[in-house]
């Protein structure tokens, strides 16, 4: 299931029964130019009854697309999903969803959009009514009852999506980052008190798969953590929890936890297939191996200059608490950091190199010069364009030249993020231009570089 | 802002490529009308003449008249909605389905309706011999050509761009097709389509007056309704009815927006599906007045019970899913057997169509008609640039301004809506007066209803300038010209793309009736395709007939490819807001 990193804590494999399992799924999208993108790699993973799992991954991981194979909603390209030993080929009959963006009818009321899945399963008009109202009760949405999700804040509407999602007593729940569109205090409202729903016994699913990108909220919730790698998405580890409920996000247990799993997650490993692959130069990558993180110029000056004020040397999981970022925040920017030799990351902790202090401390100028240099020479995107515009005769290019050479291992949309970022860069550098009216991108005249 | 208050709305035209496709289209919906017209002619051998109804200009009858002419609007528009529903469904849902039903529409979106009326209406009154009911349906027939395509083309595009979370959800929660359907696919195409109803419900009038009274192969039809009043009117040459009635149409055009478009328009704004509020809420007295009411209440709670049992017998039709993965072979089975069953019907029809054209007219019909195209063509151009030079800037200065455009909108919609066709008497009698031949009169009669819709839209896009952009214009005062040059024309552009290219369809289809006409006992005549169709009809030559619309659809098309798609491709990449 893993590939045995010494991280991974193998624990007992839980002993309910088996709701529905994962059998080496892999999932590909097809590249604009027809080559297969692959998303999720032969992954395999079990729920059982009384568990709750997090799948945890940065973005670009593929862990929706795990949830949304899992619920019936898109077909794997390769692997099965069976619900109660029966492979799936269609919607998940066992399983009801809570979305990030709530997925409410906004012409139905609460307790209409309540009834929805009763609804269509034909239970009687008195019956779901009954049931309806009993879970708003529950779900603490007593007295909006005929309120529109419009006139409801987000919270409450998540809320209205959670009581439509157990109030056909589903055998799993899956939830796809219910709490990321939350404010920081309602999100943990929500997480404590569904907490303490689970922990009753009338609580109407009998698991729970969360699909999140913040590791708190993982480690807070979850009996067994799946870590997801990025691009393609595999199992990076399994991290099997036994704090004790409820738990406490200040014990050393916790906090430990925490940065571990940080330090997982922000391990850089080659994506082939190999078990010890050697940490890929960011000198030597091809712009489809190594991706630049989308990061504009100011958010990474930003960290640098915070990290430098800090003495130099910080934890990431207190630098993200005190910048309140969320992980998928704080991780581009970090890579980004990485690849253009401005930083160093070991164990969770993040040190800035000498080459990124005299970023941080020099004047407007010369650090534009040093980020054009770590740029052209680190950054795999802003070197190949570089080059490609160094050879041609009137250092000019289009960038629909480079968007074509990148669809062969982007998607569409993808691959302009990517050109996007390198334009950023490299416009910030001063190493090239990009004209928008007519899509060239042109190579700065030595000359006119900032001196 | 959700929905651009323009018509026809922006995503009625923002459709696939030209392909080879919509050549295969084109020729197999001439072939549609071929067969139509063959069956009404085998039909029309039973000796069937039609009950024509004597049409009395006594200012009396108009009310009745009126009505008459009411329900026919109605009864055309609820069969565009179920036609939207069932076609935009099929073609949203469905992969082969949509291969051949979206070309179809796009072509259909550009064959001038009141040129196949003479066939339909020969059609129609075969099928109900003796019977008024036939013209009744050649009518309804007509103003329904006239509203199906826009609201049909909304709903697909509302469709397709369904918020895919909800599409999940819908399909997590295991509803059937039929509650899908009701709960889900309606509710949020339902902006765009009350909003394309309600202009093309305006653009119908115009189709009700011109089919109303109608003369195939030297026999008038007529049936009662305010259309061939004014008609009748004009052979006796009393221009004072005319007025009249023109009066009772205003009165109606007014009274169907107030008390049927504004109040579902100010409903469906429940349907929003962003959770923000727009920034200006129609508002409605009479949905308001409703609301207070008991009314609703009464007349929904009967209802309750029948949609739980509509739910119940719609079950057996199953899940609105799909099997997640089709074994390959026979998938491809399938499609080979699809393309191969249209691909016999399409050659057996080029080959009854060819046969048909050789047997009848000849085709050297064909090079005359792309002739007198030409000559409709340099017309319809006319329209457009005239009214464009008069238009934008009057639409640009209301537009500008929030409290005229409050006042100018209602009114301009209005005028849009009139059917310009009860306005060509009075244009007629000054040509007479005046002896200005029809050859350059038709340009101002096709301008009389077209010319509207530029100003409609060109007010809409000049009202969706940013205030804060109009501020620092000021702000920096520029100049006159780069004002125009730099905020206005960027602005309204793509509104004004939309605004042209409805526009010249309403010319081209206009020419039909602007390019002859007749007061008392004088008759004029431009030399134009759309006279050309319309002296067929009267002779009943529907070879020639045919050959003309297929000319016609023939031009539209490829203007609209050549000229409008481009620009609205222009639109949308560079100026949209």
């Amino acid at each position: 299931m893993t590939d045995g990193q010494p991280s991974t804590v193998p624990g007992d494999e839980p002993t309910g029964a088996v709701i529905f399992a994962v059998d080496h799924l892999s999932k590909h999208f097809t590249s604009p130019d027809g080559q297969p993108l692959p998303v999720l790699e032969d992954v395999s993973l079990r729920l059982h009854e009384g568990e709750i799992v997090a799948l945890l991954g940065k973005s670009g991981s593929g862990k929706s697309t795990l949830l949304r194979c899992i619920a019936g909603l898109i077909a794997p390209t390769s692997g099965t999903v069976s619900y109660r030993g029966t492979p799936i080929n269609g919607a998940n009959p066992g399983v009801s969803m809570v979305f990030q963006s709530f997925a409410l009818l906004p012409w139905l009321t609460v307790q209409a959009n309540t009834e929805l899945g009763l609804q269509a399963r034909a239970v009687p008009v008195a019956e779901r009514q009954r049931r309806a109202l009993q879970m708003i009760d529950l779900i603490g949405l007593d007295g909006f009852e005929q309120a529109y999700p419009k006139e409801l804040s987000g919270g409450m509407r998540q809320r209205v999506g959670f009581a439509r999602a157990l109030v056909v007593q589903p055998d799993a729940l899956l939830m796809d980052e219910p709490f990321s569109a939350l404010d920081v205090l309602t999100a943990e409202n929500l997480r404590t008190e569904l907490l303490s729903l689970w922990g009753g016994k009338d609580f109407p699913t009998k698991a729970i798969l969360i699909v999140t990108h913040n590791i708190e909220e993982a480690v807070q919730m979850a009996d067994r953590i799946f870590v997801l790698s990025s691009n393609p998405g595999r199992f990076k580890a399994e991290i099997t929890t036994q704090l004790a409920r409820p738990r406490n996000r200040r014990s050393p247990e916790f906090e430990a936890m925490v940065d571990q799993i940080y330090g997982i997650m922000t391990e850089h490993r080659a994506p082939e297939q190999g078990q010890h692959a050697a940490v890929v130069e960011p000198g030597l990558a091809s712009p489809t191996e190594m991706p630049l993180p989308h990061v504009g110029v100011g958010g990474l000056a930003g960290l640098l200059e915070i990290l430098n004020n800090r003495g130099g040397r910080d934890d990431l999981p207190q630098l993200g608490r005190l910048l309140t970022f969320e992980i998928d925040d704080l991780l581009p920017i970090v890579d980004a950091a990485k690849m253009l030799g401005f930083a160093e990351v070991a164990d969770a902790d993040i040190e800035l190199t000498p080459e990124g202090k005299t970023f941080v401390e020099a004047d407007i100028l010369t650090s534009k010069k040093l980020f054009a240099t770590a740029a052209a020479a680190r950054a795999p995107l802003v070197r190949a364009i570089v080059r490609a515009l160094e050879t041609t005769k009137d250092g000019t290019l289009s960038g629909r030249f480079f968007l074509d050479l990148l669809r062969s291992g982007f998607s569409q949309d993808e691959a302009q993020a990517q050109l996007d970022t390198a334009i950023d860069w490299g416009r910030y550098g001063e190493l090239f231009e990009y004209r928008a009216d007519d899509g060239e991108l042109v190579l700065t005249p030595p000359d006119d570089i900032a001196a | 802002m959700a929905i651009t208050r323009s018509f026809p709305t922006r995503d009625v035209l923002r459709r696939p490529r030209f392909s080879p496709i919509d050549i295969v289209v084109f020729v197999a919906i001439a072939l549609l009308l071929f067969g139509i017209l063959r069956l009404a002619r085998s039909l029309n051998t039973s000796s069937a003449t039609a009950h024509v109804a004597v049409i009395s200009t006594d200012p009396a009858n108009l009310p009745y008249y009126a009505a008459r002419s009411l329900l026919r609007m109605f009864i055309a528009f609820f069969l565009s909605v179920v036609f939207t529903f069932v076609y935009a469904t099929a073609a949203a849902r469905s992969r082969r389905a949509r291969a051949v039903l979206i070309p179809i529409l796009d072509i259909l979106q550009s064959v001038p309706i009141l040129g196949f009326l003479a066939i339909t209406v020969t059609f129609f009154i075969a099928l109900f011999p003796g019977s008024e009911l036939g013209l009744e349906c050649a009518a309804i027939f007509a103003i329904f050509t006239s509203m199906a395509w826009n609201m049909t083309f909304s709903m697909y595009h509302s469709l397709i761009t369904q918020p895919v979370e909800l599409d999940e959800a819908a399909r997590m929660f295991r509803l059937t097709k039929w509650e899908r359907f009701w709960r889900l696919d309606v509710p949020s195409s339902m902006i765009g389509l009350v909003w394309n109803g309600m202009m093309s419900f305006g653009g119908g009038w115009f189709f009700l007056a011109a089919s109303e009274a109608i003369s195939v192969g030297n026999k008038t039809y007529t049936l009662p309704g305010i259309g061939s009043y004014v008609a009748a009117a004009v052979d006796k040459g009393d221009i004072g009815e005319v007025g009249i009635a023109i009066g009772v149409m205003v009165i109606l055009v007014v009274g169907v927006n107030f008390l049927f478009w504004r109040p579902l328009v100010a409903y469906a704004e429940k349907f929003r599906v962003e959770t923000s509020e727009a920034a200006e809420q129609p508002k409605s007295y009479v949905l308001n007045f409703l609301r207070q009411s008991n009314v609703p209440g009464y007349i929904a709670r009967p209802l309750k019970p029948v949609g739980r049992t509509l739910d119940r017998v719609t079950r057996p039709f199953g899940l609105a899913e799909y099997p997640l993965s089709i074994p390959e072979n026979r998938r491809r089975a399938g499609d080979v057997v699809f393309a191969g069953i249209t691909g016999v019907v399409i050659v057996w029809g080029v080959y009854r169509g060819v046969n048909f054209f050789a047997h009848t007219s000849g085709f050297g019909q064909f090079s005359r008609c792309l002739y007198l195209g030409f000559l409709t063509l340099l017309r319809v151009i006319v329209v457009v640039v005239v009214s464009t030079l008069i238009w934008v800037p009057v639409g640009a200065k209301i537009g500008m301004s929030p409290k005229l455009s409050r006042y100018a909108q209602p009114v301009v919609q209005v005028l849009a809506s009139f059917p310009a066709i009860l306005l060509f008497p009075f244009a007629i009698v000054i040509f007479l007066a005046l002896h200005l031949s029809l050859d350059y009169g038709g340009i101002f009669l096709m301008a009389l209803g077209s010319q509207w819709y530029i100003l409609f839209n060109v007010i809409a896009g000049a009202s969706a300038i940013p205030t804060e952009l109009r501020e620092m214009a000021d702000q920096f005062r520029f100049p006159w010209m780069q004002r125009w040059r730099e905020l206005i024309l960027p602005g309204i552009f793509p509104y004004y793309v939309t605004g042209g290219i409805t526009a010249a369809g309403g010319a081209w289809n206009a020419s039909i009736v602007a390019e002859v006409a007749t007061y008392g006992k004088h008759h004029l005549l431009a030399s134009g395709l759309g006279a050309y169709i319309a002296q067929a009809t009267a002779k009943g030559d529907f070879a020639d007939v045919l050959t003309g619309i297929i000319v016609m659809s023939f031009y539209v098309v490829v203007v609209n490819r050549l000229l409008w798609r481009p620009l609205y491709h222009l639109a949308e990449t560079k100026y949209s807001l």
